[in-house]
């Protein structure tokens, strides 16, 4: 208890675990539509693509997610032209885009005054959440989880079948789009946290975890938040007791627990299903013999 | 008078350089079953997206019971049922999740299933027999089951004309015979269906009447005339049926592209 308790008495790291148990539940939810859309690479290159955003809305003195929201955008409309009016493949399209304006992100940040600042975006700085910091986190946060919950059923209907979405009606397109955009914010949300380079971490693992644990896309939406939620508040208090990098801990602690599902997951797990298969070829050993 | 179920006047569609639809034109009446037979590359999936209006042509109309393909859509009157390979098996839905699928154009913002929801779905499984499959993973049931599935979330749609894409690809023959049997209930309840299919021995017993697409309709009318092997070594240049071969030792049809497909 006095191993929980005792971070608490510090202001930063209070404000460090609820940015981060906020981060981790708003991407985890956004990370079962993309493990499944097959969206994963499209996940890194947004969170990627937002620097030159945010650190121009940090010089004209912005919101950091209006710059994350317009350079998502960009990166998104840039793919698509370089995809669909060359020969290049969506993979090589994405790849040149998104590290193309990272780099121009860091070009910015060599430029500005105020270098550490801004640094911090890229690695994350847990530990240095400030007020108004955590507040909009608080509110990016629980508006992208807000309308990700509205809409998950439209939401999943076009990640399984968009011919069917577009035969009802719906736009396959705006739907695509409005997963795209809380793409931006949720990736906003979590540069406080982990930081641009791993900000994918958090965008990815919780739902792939989640995806091998269920058969079942509404228990994955809880699956995933609750053990991203979990790894994250555990890598904040690994990394003060062991005095490592918060961030870094954070992704390393999902890393670990995927690891640990994918070996052991009852269903889809690799022992679990090595073992069922075993137990198969036993049982039809002594049928024949 | 009654406006045709899908009247296709005209059609043209190009992908850059390449003319997938040329002056494509269809008129297919109400509770009728069609298919709609061509190779691959030959223009059905295409001619399926203009139908849909998922795909704008470069000339000429589509109307789906007078109305355009923008307004049937919303109305909820077009059903969809994906050719397999389209569909992610291993996704996370149960049965009937997908079939709940098909109400969702019925529903709120949020797309809360209400009580009628929940009973036109409990309908359209017990309709196309999948009711104590209800609760499996979508990938755990059968090459039947799964196309009888998704018939049930056209169904469950209330849908009023019905594209079928390659339904009896990766099917068994009984269960091609339940489909056949569910497909022509349907019509007789008014439901107009429209089947692409490379596989020509199936339709005689499905369908009112067959296309033949090449680009364009080449012919329309009743299966046994259309699928005459001299109509089709006509279309497509090759004897489909093998029928000059009476000694040939292996079973089994050959489909249009010229793979052999046993039984």
């Amino acid at each position: 208890m006095e191993i929980l308790l005792e971070p608490l008495g510090y202001d930063f790291m209070v404000r460090a675990l609820v940015t981060t148990a906020l981060a981790a539940v708003v991407c985890a939810v956004l990370s079962c539509w993309l493990v499944l859309i097959g969206w994963s690479l499209m996940g890194d290159a947004v969170s990627h693509a937002v620097l030159p955003g945010v650190v121009l809305a940090y010089i004209v003195g912005a919101p950091f997610a209006l710059g994350a929201l317009v350079f998502a955008l960009i990166a998104v409309t840039l793919i698509g032209v370089v995809r669909n009016t060359s020969r290049v493949k969506e993979d090589a399209a994405i790849g040149i885009v998104f590290s193309s304006l990272f780099a121009l992100g860091l070009v910015l940040i060599s430029v500005t005054p105020s270098q550490t600042d801004l640094n911090h975006i890229i690695f994350g700085n847990l530990l240095g959440v400030s007020v108004p910091d955590l507040i909009q986190v608080l509110v990016l946060g629980v508006v992208a989880f807000v309308i990700l919950i509205l809409k998950r059923r439209d939401l999943t209907l076009y990640a399984f079948d968009p011919t069917h979405a577009h035969a009802i009606g719906l736009s396959p397109q705006r739907l695509g789009a409005l997963l795209l955009g809380l793409l931006a914010l949720t990736s906003v949300v979590a540069l406080q946290t982990v930081g641009v380079v791993l900000v994918v971490a958090m965008l990815i693992i919780p739902g792939a975890t989640a995806y091998l644990l269920t058969d079942r896309f509404s228990r994955m939406l809880v699956i995933a938040p609750v053990i991203s939620a979990v790894c994250s508040l555990a890598g904040i208090y690994l990394s003060y007791y062991l005095d490592t990098a918060s961030g870094a801990m954070v992704v390393l602690t999902q890393g670990v627990v995927f690891a640990v599902v994918y070996l052991f997951s009852p269903r889809q797990g690799l022992i679990g299903t090595r073992l069922a298969k075993a137990r198969r070829r036993k049982a039809a050993a002594l049928a024949t013999a | 008078m009654t406006s045709p179920a899908i009247l296709v006047e005209n059609v043209t569609v190009h992908y850059g350089e390449v003319r997938a639809l040329d002056s494509a034109a269809l008129t297919l009446d109400p509770a009728r079953i069609c298919g709609l037979v061509g190779m691959n590359g030959s223009g059905k999936s295409t001619l399926f997206k203009v139908i849909m209006g998922m795909i704008r042509p470069d000339a000429g109309t589509v109307r789906i019971n007078g109305q355009s393909p923008s307004r049937a859509r919303k109305e909820g009157g077009i059903g969809y049922v994906p050719q397999s390979e389209d569909v992610d098996w291993q996704f996370p839905l149960s049965v009937r999740d997908v079939v709940m699928m098909g109400r969702y154009g019925h529903q709120g913002f949020t797309r809360r299933a209400s009580k009628a929801d929940r009973a036109a779905v409990d309908e359209a499984l017990d309709r196309v027999e999948l009711g104590p499959y209800a609760g499996r993973q979508i990938g755990q049931l059968s090459g039947g089951q799964k196309k009888r599935a998704f018939v049930a979330r056209g169904i469950a749609q209330g849908a009023t004309t019905m594209l079928l894409d390659e339904p009896f690809a990766g099917v068994d023959k009984r269960s091609e015979a339940t489909i056949t049997r569910l497909l022509r209930e349907l019509a007789s309840d008014g439901c107009t269906i429209l089947v692409s299919t490379h596989d020509l021995h199936a339709l005689p017993q499905l369908c009112d009447e067959a296309v033949l697409l090449m680009h364009k309709v080449l012919m329309h009318g009743p299966p046994d005339v259309v699928l005459q092997p001299e109509n089709l070594a006509m279309a497509f240049g090759l004897d489909v049926l093998e029928r000059d071969q009476p000694d040939s030792k292996v079973s089994g049809t050959r489909t249009l592209d010229g793979k052999r497909v046993n039984h």
